[in-house]
């Protein structure tokens, strides 16, 4: 190790103005280690846990004509006192907590709640979800497992064209899509020529199209968990199946699928949790009829400038995740633990 | 494996590599297509590249693009680590779960709902300091705090792997934490961490939902003008700057796996001089 005495003297000159750092802070009073936890804290509270407040606290405003567009949550009974501290010592300040927004998503003129507009958007996100993730699942897993059995050369090659893909832009990948499924897209000019059709199918601004790039956009999450998994299983225990005269199809569905269950759950959350509330896609592929929750949220924000609404609504989206996305961190914790 | 299964393995391999390039051959393809309408092949002709060039709405953005990716992942990477240095190594203290649940969370937070939460936070700052200004500097912060936690999770694993032994030495031989962190630590993790700076790059430079919510008048990033173009319909332009786009990443992603092998390849060689020259 030592021989390289070039760089160990280069880094020997940077340590003693790391110490001195250490110096300066014990002197102010600060430990080290409580300053080293704190940068990323502060960091993450500043612009993570404090944005999210502020779109809990917006989404109990109601919609008001003012700039912002929204009423404010505190309200001074005395409207001589102009700050709200001076209304908040003198005790006459009134929180007003409105659920106009909350109430705006399930009710809508004429409609029963289970058919306004948000709900079925709603809906359509977890169903559209769903089965995208049963796909990407169904294609991906032999295509992992695939992987995961082939030799180490041939599996770094593929596995590398497995991340490529996820390394270019998510748009243009969409994009590409355009291409493919419009009415003079390549699809169905080589289809007609082919005589298969006469004329074309329409694809572009389907829920179809949104299916397609979804899955397209995901397979490579669904992948990479699957692989990882299937890549460190024991082949031993198909062995001794084999040896104990169970046939290959039922040992990979009572051996392989239950191992490599994590790995599913992983992969499944990971192409689940940004489909529901996926916003390219439907917007690009989708056309106006493929009502999608993502894209609900941004026309309410810029089109109707209701605010408030808006924040309901991302609210109800991740009430609606709290679920898939504990599941996925138990699972990731237990890999975590199971790898230490 | 059985034989009965591996032809059916095989098939499904074919056609999902076929699913997952095809859309990009025919992209790449079509982007030499002398004809305005994408898929109606006109003959050969390179002259999209050349509008390309010459189109300044492009090139402004993509160098704007590529400084908030410079500067955010820059950011991203010291703060990554740092989280990612105190989740592994510094055991249980008073808030890490609350740490730990907000480095993962914009991970699996959509997009849409991060960039609606980031624009609120800058909208109420400038309203009680007036400051910041939406534009780059908001994009550079958005994206510092979405990257940090992909880097974060990266580093987190690669610091719990950590050989403690070279640490443990260090220590034993008087050296103080500070000392440690970056003589021992910081060098053995260089690789994850360049790998960590590359995937927060990647991330930042291609983002649209979260950049589209906290950009301001003027700053528009690449992705932000494609999607605009998009939008409308296919235009061989994209195409064009889409093909430039995948022939960068292939050449910079090829060009590091096989990097990383002969590095992989070189380390255990020296490790193994090293266990001769000891014996």
């Amino acid at each position: 190790m030592s021989n390289d005495a070039s760089i160990q003297g280069g880094r020997l000159r940077r340590a003693p103005g790391a110490q001195s750092i250490g110096r300066v802070l014990r002197a102010l009073g600060v430990q080290p280690r409580l300053a080293v936890i704190l940068i990323p804290y502060v960091w993450l509270v500043l612009f993570f846990m404090i944005p999210f407040l502020i779109v809990l606290k917006i989404s109990f405003a109601e919609l008001a004509i003012a700039q912002p567009p929204y009423s404010p949550l505190l309200v001074c009974a005395d409207p001589e006192i102009s700050s709200t501290w001076l209304c908040f010592v003198e005790g006459k300040i009134s929180v007003h907590l409105s659920t106009k927004s909350y109430v705006g998503i399930v009710s809508e003129y004429g409609k029963p709640f289970y058919d306004t507009l948000y709900v079925r958007a709603y809906w359509n996100s977890v169903v559209t979800a769903f089965f995208s993730t049963i796909l990407c699942l169904l294609i991906g897993y032999p295509m992992a497992y695939g992987i995961a059995r082939s030799s180490s050369t041939v599996r770094n090659l593929l596995m590398m064209m497995i991340i490529l893909p996820f390394w270019t832009s998510f748009l243009i990948r969409i994009y590409a899509w355009m291409g493919l499924l419009k009415d003079s897209g390549v699809i169905n000019n080589a289809l007609i020529w082919l005589g298969v059709i006469d004329s074309p199918l329409s694809m572009m601004n389907t829920q179809f199209a949104v299916y397609v790039g979804i899955v397209y956009s995901y397979l490579p999450f669904m992948i990479l968990p699957l692989y990882a998994n299937l890549e460190k299983m024991d082949l031993t225990l198909l062995e001794a199946a084999a040896d104990l005269g169970c046939k290959p199809l039922k040992a990979f569905f009572v051996i392989t699928v239950p191992l490599s269950l994590p790995g599913i759950v992983a992969g499944s959350m990971l192409v689940f949790i940004p489909a529901v509330g996926e916003y390219v896609i439907p917007e690009l592929l989708g056309g106006s009829n493929t009502v999608m929750i993502g894209r609900e949220l941004v026309n309410v924000f810029y089109q109707n400038r209701d605010w408030p609404a808006a924040c309901a609504l991302a609210i109800a989206v991740l009430i609606l995740l709290v679920v898939p996305i504990t599941l996925y961190q138990y699972y990731q914790n237990k890999e975590a633990e199971a790898g230490k | 494996m059985s034989k009965r299964l591996s032809w059916f393995i095989i098939l499904v391999l074919i056609l999902g590599y076929f699913f997952l390039y095809g859309p990009i051959v025919s992209l790449i393809f079509f982007s030499f297509n002398a004809s305005k309408l994408v898929t109606v092949w006109g003959g050969f002709s390179t002259k999209w590249y050349g509008e390309l060039i010459g189109d300044d709405q492009v090139i402004t953005a993509f160098l704007l693009s590529l400084r908030i990716a410079l500067i955010s992942s820059t950011i991203a990477t010291i703060l990554g680590t740092i989280a990612g240095y105190v989740l592994a190594r510094f055991g249980l203290f008073r808030g890490r779960t609350v740490l730990s649940g907000m480095v993962t969370a914009p991970l699996v937070m959509p997009e849409v709902i991060t960039g609606l939460s980031m624009l609120l936070l800058f909208v109420q700052m400038q309203q009680l300091f007036g400051w910041p200004t939406r534009g780059s500097l908001t994009i550079t912060i958005a994206h510092i705090t979405f990257t940090m936690s992909y880097i974060a999770v990266v580093m987190q694993s690669r610091f719990s792997t950590l050989d403690i032994s070279l640490v443990e030495a260090a220590q034993d031989l008087g050296a103080r934490p500070l000392k440690v962190f970056f003589v021992i630590t910081l060098p053995i993790v260089a690789p994850a961490i360049v790998s960590g700076f590359l995937l927060g790059f990647t991330i930042s430079i291609d983002d649209l939902v979260i950049t589209s919510f906290t950009s301001g008048p003027g700053a528009n990033t690449l992705p932000m003008v494609i999607f605009s173009k998009v939008r409308l319909g296919l235009n061989p332009e994209i195409n064009a700057l889409a093909s430039l786009i995948i022939a960068v990443v292939a050449t910079g992603v090829v060009a590091s796996t096989i990097y990383m092998a002969q590095a992989e390849k070189r380390r255990q060689r020296d490790m193994q001089m090293a266990v001769q020259a000891n014996e």
